[in-house]
């Protein structure tokens, strides 16, 4: 990892093995050649707690993941501190991996979640629904311009605790993950 | 069970901090009194019937699909089985210690995360703690150092995993055979540098694990603990082994029910029981049956079957574990927590040795011999020990696949110590409050059990507590996660 250029990491998760559950690695794969300078891409199967030693090295944390949300193609929100850091599994919330980078790496990184809509998760197969590949080519040429500017702060203000729709016609609710 | 009429039913769906689905189901009578506790896990089925077809030189990266937490057990015992397909499965020594370097290193940041992460809230803060304090953030705010060795130890094993299979997703370092790739000397010198620290963490947290039980041994002792048979692999001399060695079993008095069985006929000795209310089958030992036949894996199994392990301070400890039941097999759920620190001081131990062996600079990296068209390998994973079995056609594809799964194995034993809990912490207890229902999970998570679920998409996965009264209406619902 080159910490002393990029200031940005995504870290993109889930098993490609289980259809839409493979999204966050697919969304690596689409991103591949066209990350702008200083942006790093981390693919994992889950997300877990060695995470926060990564996250601490950067100005800038997005989690991408797939989503069972109401919001389609995805929701792009600004992640608080000390939210949700209650734990269920092995993998963790993106939430508890900024709270662990801040308790103890004393890194406060901006933390953004990236959750895009997924559909069919309870199969195995190496594929993405037609649904979720659309959405997640959504996701990516939503993602892009931003992290050109690295204007994460200012989207996720516009859109406040709603989810970006890129066809305009509507704006939803973000759940909490 | 059939009356069903006057109990009341509760539901912790899933447990928190195992892996994938699992859910806990108490039913009591009007009095409280506990008449059934089970663990039920949802282990999603079909995957033997997703490889059937696939080629079978694509089984070890395929079968990692599986499990986003044991990728590395599956990638191995999957490799040991296509070795034999190809007549490979006498490797060479660079081969053999990449495969090892990669499974000591999955073996330390497996039992670093469950140990710091996941059991230690429990240990740090008592079992029936504030659920908002105990949890891995509550240990990051008082006990900081013990959070970061466990992130750091966590993240070295991944940085072993990554340099040995190529990468942390998907690896693809065991090919049939052999392995595609040795140890630079870069990556070696890298590292190298940890490993003193590294060491002395792994050290540490023997003591943590050993002081804590002998220091509460009288409340550990009995809790959701009974005695039952312990099956692991061992090397021919009785060695403590994870990659290769027969099969052991024995009872729960250390005798030997087998030894040394061959991992091709496996089948001869282990059988499946289904049971109509879990998805999971119930293994148990054929000689015996299955009412008494089922049997424990994993870290307390591993070291109480073995005679020794070929690390000094690792057998050190082993001995010293050894001597609280004057030699005899320890039968106490809550051991597994201090067996798995013991493995955990051994894998570093390897790992050091490793590292230093010029065998994994070496470039004889594949062998190949007489094809087969059905092979078994068997590896203990971190959870415990691991049964892929295959057969191929002709043409290459895969044609039948079994798989037993540590957690698979570990499933009655799981069960027993949830009616156990049960009976001695809820029965008749005038209010379930969460901490008395995390006691059935402490009994749980002491297994680590990995329930072949790795699907986690955001927005999945809450803790769902149900109370049915005795004519099955709820009557209390509690959410969490």
């Amino acid at each position: 990892m080159s910490a002393d250029r990029a200031d940005v990491l995504l870290i993109c998760y889930g098993n490609p093995g289980r259809l839409d559950d493979g999204l966050g690695a697919a969304f690596a794969e689409a991103l591949q050649g066209m990350a702008p300078k200083g942006v790093e891409v981390d693919v994992d199967y889950q997300l877990t707690v060695e995470h926060a030693a990564d996250a601490a090295e950067y100005r800038y944390v997005i989690f991408v993941d797939a989503s069972v949300g109401d919001c389609e193609p995805f929701f792009f929100r600004r992640l608080k501190l000390g939210e949700e850091v209650t734990f269920s599994t092995h993998s963790v919330k993106p939430e508890a991996v900024l709270a662990m980078a801040s308790k103890i790496f004393g890194a406060e990184p901006e933390g953004y979640a990236l959750g895009i809509r997924g559909y069919e998760f309870n199969e195995f197969g190496e594929f993405l629904s037609p649904g979720a590949t659309k959405n997640m080519t959504a996701a990516l040429q939503f993602m892009l311009p931003m992290l050109e500017k690295r204007s994460f702060s200012e989207v996720a203000a516009e859109y406040g605790d709603t989810a970006a729709d890129l066809n305009g016609e509507m704006k939803c609710k973000t759940e909490s993950m | 069970m059939t009356a069903t009429t006057d109990l009341k039913k509760i539901v912790i769906e899933p447990v928190t901090r195992v892996e994938g689905h699992g859910k806990v189901t108490i039913l009591l009578d009007e009095e409280n009194k506990v008449q059934q506790a089970r663990l039920h896990i949802v282990e999603f089925r079909g995957f033997e019937r997703f490889i059937q077809g696939r080629p079978y030189w694509e089984l070890p990266v395929l079968v990692q699909r599986l499990c986003g937490i044991c990728p590395v057990s599956h990638h191995l015992a999957a490799a040991k089985a296509v070795d034999r397909l190809v007549g490979g499965e006498e490797l060479t020594p660079t081969a053999l210690k990449m495969r090892l370097l990669m499974h000591h290193g999955q073996f330390f940041q497996s039992h670093a995360l469950h140990f710091f992460h996941l059991a230690s809230p429990d240990l740090l803060f008592g079992f029936d703690a504030d659920v908002a304090i105990r949890n891995v953030i509550g240990v990051a705010a008082k006990f900081p150092d013990l959070a970061v060795q466990g992130v750091m130890m966590r993240k070295y094993g991944q940085e072993i995993i990554k340099a040995t299979s190529g990468k942390k997703i998907h690896g693809t370092g065991a090919i049939p055979g052999g392995i595609n790739k040795n140890l630079s000397i870069a990556e070696r010198d890298e590292l190298l540098k940890d490993i003193d620290q590294m060491m002395e963490w792994g050290r540490g947290a023997v003591k943590i694990a050993k002081d804590y039980t002998v220091e509460n041994l009288e409340k550990l002792a009995p809790f959701g603990s009974f005695d039952s048979n312990h099956l692991a692999i061992v090397k021919p001399d009785g060695a403590y082994d994870i990659y290769d060695g027969g099969l052991r079993a024995i009872d729960s008095e250390g005798n030997k029910i087998f030894d040394h069985v061959d991992n091709q006929v496996y089948n001869d000795y282990i059988a499946e029981e289904v049971r109509p209310w879990s998805y999971m089958k119930f293994p148990f030992i054929k000689s015996i049956g299955p009412e008494n036949g089922w049997y424990r894996v994993g870290p307390l199994a591993r070291i109480n079957s073995c005679d020794f392990i070929d690390t000094p301070e690792a057998e050190a400890e082993r001995k010293a574990f050894a001597a609280v039941t004057d030699g005899k097999p320890c039968n106490v759920s809550m051991g597994y927590h201090w067996a798995r620190m013991i493995e955990l001081l051994h894998s570093i131990e390897k790992i050091q040795e490793l590292l230093n062996d010029p065998d994994l600079q070496g470039e004889d990296l594949v062998v190949k011999g007489e094809r087969r068209n059905e092979a078994v390998g068997i590896i203990e994973a971190p959870r415990g020990t691991l049964f892929h079995h295959y057969k191929i056609d002709d043409n290459d594809q895969v044609v039948m696949a079994n798989l037993i799964v540590s957690t698979t194995s570990n499933n009655e034993p799981m069960n027993r110590a949830v009616q156990k809990v049960a009976a001695d912490h809820i029965s008749g207890v005038p209010e379930i409050t969460e901490g008395l229902l995390n006691h059935v999970e402490v009994a749980i998570r002491a297994y680590d059990p990995c329930l072949s679920c790795a699907t986690h998409a955001m927005g999945q996965m809450p803790l769902t507590v149900e109370l049915f009264d005795h004519a099955g209406e709820l009557i209390d619902r509690k959410s969490k996660g």
